[in-house]
């Protein structure tokens, strides 16, 4: 057989299971994540600033910086880039693949030509040819979420979606770096969710899982609600935290679960002047705000919110459909990860901001909103519309509810 | 937490005159309270290479008679505005270390960062918010030598490295060239003062900073107290 004949079937085949593109975009997603975590890695060590030049690194190519001086914050901040590189140029082979599966015609000349062009212009590094790449991308994004509304194929439309995020989410990080702003920093920290959890949905409906799935037969009742509100306040959640980081406010509060020892804690300027003075910090710490603590004092009382709401729809979702179902277990695992991320949360302050554990509560919280996003996305696929009158639904047994 | 919220003494009196009108603001600047220990620092590979000694931070440096070191001590009121005289001073990167670890500034004068270690370094300005432009640049070989400066009043500005976390350092940034920084044992002059009154204040990067008014006049001495608590 023709291997290459092989290759290009599978590339064209104007269909949207094919588990090699699942997996790619599986591999995508696992890369995301890997990214998320090493961002973690960089802002839990706080040296986001370590190499304060972009595109360059220390004014090499950054794929030619030495490897000996990956050292201390270089190495976070450093490979930070070089993996968002390669979770880019995923991103960019994943787009390719489903244009080409989906899509003929001069449509299909001009995305994949503007892909390709995307990806040589990478090469001119410059930070003036990186912000009007990600400009450009801005509009890209808003034109293919038009098109993905109204197109029975959205799924090239996202992909292309995912691809000019990228792309506008490592400008972020660049000008993060050489404008000096941490409030870009917290945009960069929030797309990199959107980022994730629209990855993770591209792998999701490429599965085979997905596309053998009845559509609209569950009545899921207002569960589909309580799941685009609980992750809605994840989102929040991620937002929020990401705002701590970026403003350096993770031990604005250096005990838990009090706040300087009482339930609300002060936030008057003798009261701040005071905290900052009793700490013994080792590493250059940015000087306590009230604005940090009072950011604290609402990721706090915010992850109650989460747990509370997550814990109410798992035990829904299992009183609706039965601990069989596909829905029960991914609630159950969605109320297991949230449980881990409170945890990890609190274990982030008395550990006194371990990197290592601040991290794994950066990541795991990147998982709990995919988590979300995925029983949104299934719900939408197999519960019934409110006003849809469809087949019996003593046809399809409990258990054969996906997620 | 109270046994720990030291305050400091400093006792301050006018010097002989040097010039016509002129005076040195001498005084010493004393630790009251017991502070918290100071932490190891854990440096990496390369930098650990450079200590044959734990290292410690340098939050309180307490020297004779309880006098405290590395603290900023200006006059706040009552000084015109006027240019530094002489070169600027030089902020060093030794062994992964900032030295000094407090130091002062004229607005608008140049001042030297250098680095002096054979391994690359970070400089990063980060001042408070609505102050001075933040600013962050490389110097990644021994030797190198970069000029910067402060364009407004602000006492104190951190610089930091993030390639090394625990390095960072404080500069006291004013319109006139009155201030200095306490040595080992809590002593400072502020020299060549105009005859005036004025007050004058100790920043310490943990204490609260306090000011007092002191009158000087040629040929007398002033004495003055100020305490500056941790709290």
């Amino acid at each position: 057989m023709d291997r290459s004949g092989w290759f290009f079937r599978q590339l064209t085949t104007q269909s949207i299971n094919n588990i090699w593109l699942h997996r790619f975009a599986v591999l995508t997603a696992a890369a995301t994540l890997f990214l998320i975590w090493m961002g973690g890695l960089v802002t839990s060590h706080g040296v986001g600033m370590a190499v304060p030049d972009w595109p360059t690194t220390y004014g090499y190519n950054m794929f030619a910086f030495p490897f000996p001086q990956w050292v201390g914050g270089v190495f976070y901040e450093h490979s930070h880039r070089l993996i968002a590189s390669a979770v880019g140029l995923l991103t960019a082979v994943l787009a390719i693949w489903v244009w080409l599966r989906q899509s003929v015609g001069s449509q299909r000349r001009i995305v994949l030509c503007g892909i390709i062009a995307t990806l040589g212009l990478m090469g001119v590094r410059t930070q003036t040819m990186f912000v009007i790449l990600a400009i450009v991308a801005v509009g890209v994004v808003v034109f293919s979420l038009a098109r993905a509304k109204v197109e029975p194929q959205p799924l090239r439309w996202i992909v292309l979606t995912a691809f000019a995020l990228v792309l506008i989410q490592g400008v972020l990080g660049g000008l993060r770096v050489t404008q000096l702003k941490d409030e870009i920093g917290i945009f960069h920290g929030t797309v990199a969710q959107i980022f994730f959890a629209l990855v993770c949905a591209i792998a999701i409906v490429t599965s085979s899982r997905w596309a053998q799935s009845k559509i609209a037969v569950y009545d899921g009742g207002p569960l589909r609600y309580l799941y685009v509100f609980a992750t809605g306040m994840i989102f929040l959640q991620l937002i929020i935290g990401a705002t701590m980081r970026h403003q350096h406010a993770g031990l604005a509060i250096p005990d838990f679960p009090l706040a300087y020892g009482k339930l609300w804690p002060a936030t008057d300027a003798a009261s701040i002047e005071s905290y900052n003075q009793t700490r013994i910090e080792v590493a250059a710490a940015s000087p306590i705000t009230a604005s940090g603590v009072l950011l604290q004092m609402v990721h706090r009382i915010n992850a109650l919110a989460v747990l509370a709401l997550v814990l109410v729809a798992c035990v829904k979702t299992v009183r609706r459909f039965g601990w069989r179902s596909g829905f029960s277990k991914g609630a159950a695992f969605w109320s297991g990860l949230i449980i881990c991320q409170a945890l990890l949360g609190a274990a982030t302050i008395w550990t006194n901001k371990a990197a290592d554990v601040a991290t794994a509560h950066v990541s795991l919280g990147a998982l709990s909103l995919v988590t979300g996003t995925s029983l949104i996305l299934w719900a939408s696929r197999c519960f019934q519309p409110a006003a849809r009158t469809v087949e019996p639904m003593g046809l399809v047994t409990k258990s054969e509810v996906p997620a | 937490m109270k046994n720990y919220l030291p305050s400091i003494t400093l006792a301050a009196f006018l010097g002989s005159l040097h010039l016509a009108g002129a005076a040195d603001i001498t005084g010493k600047v004393t630790l009251k309270g017991t502070p918290p220990p100071e932490r190891t620092i854990e440096f990496e590979a390369m930098c650990g290479k450079l200590h044959s000694k734990p290292v410690t931070t340098r939050h309180y440096v307490v020297g004779a008679d309880k006098g405290l070191a590395n603290v900023f001590v200006y006059i706040k009121q009552g000084a015109q505005k006027a240019p530094a005289a002489g070169e600027g001073p030089v902020l060093d990167q030794v062994g992964c270390m900032y030295e000094p670890y407090v130091m002062g500034v004229v607005t608008g004068q140049k001042f030297k960062v250098r680095n002096s270690d054979a391994l690359l370094h970070n400089v990063h300005a980060t001042p408070k918010p609505g102050g001075n432009k933040e600013f962050n640049f490389a110097q990644v070989s021994k030797g190198q030598v970069n000029e910067k400066s402060f364009d407004a009043p602000e006492v104190l500005v951190r610089m930091k490295c993030d390639v090394h976390a625990w390095m960072f350092a404080f500069i006291g940034v004013v319109d006139h060239p009155y201030f200095a920084v306490t040595d080992k044992d809590g002593n400072f002059t502020i020299k060549n003062v105009p005859a005036g009154k004025y007050t004058v204040e100790a920043v310490h990067q943990k204490a609260a900073p306090t000011g007092k008014t002191a009158e000087v006049e040629a040929g007398k001495s002033v004495n003055f107290e100020i305490e500056v608590p941790a709290q």
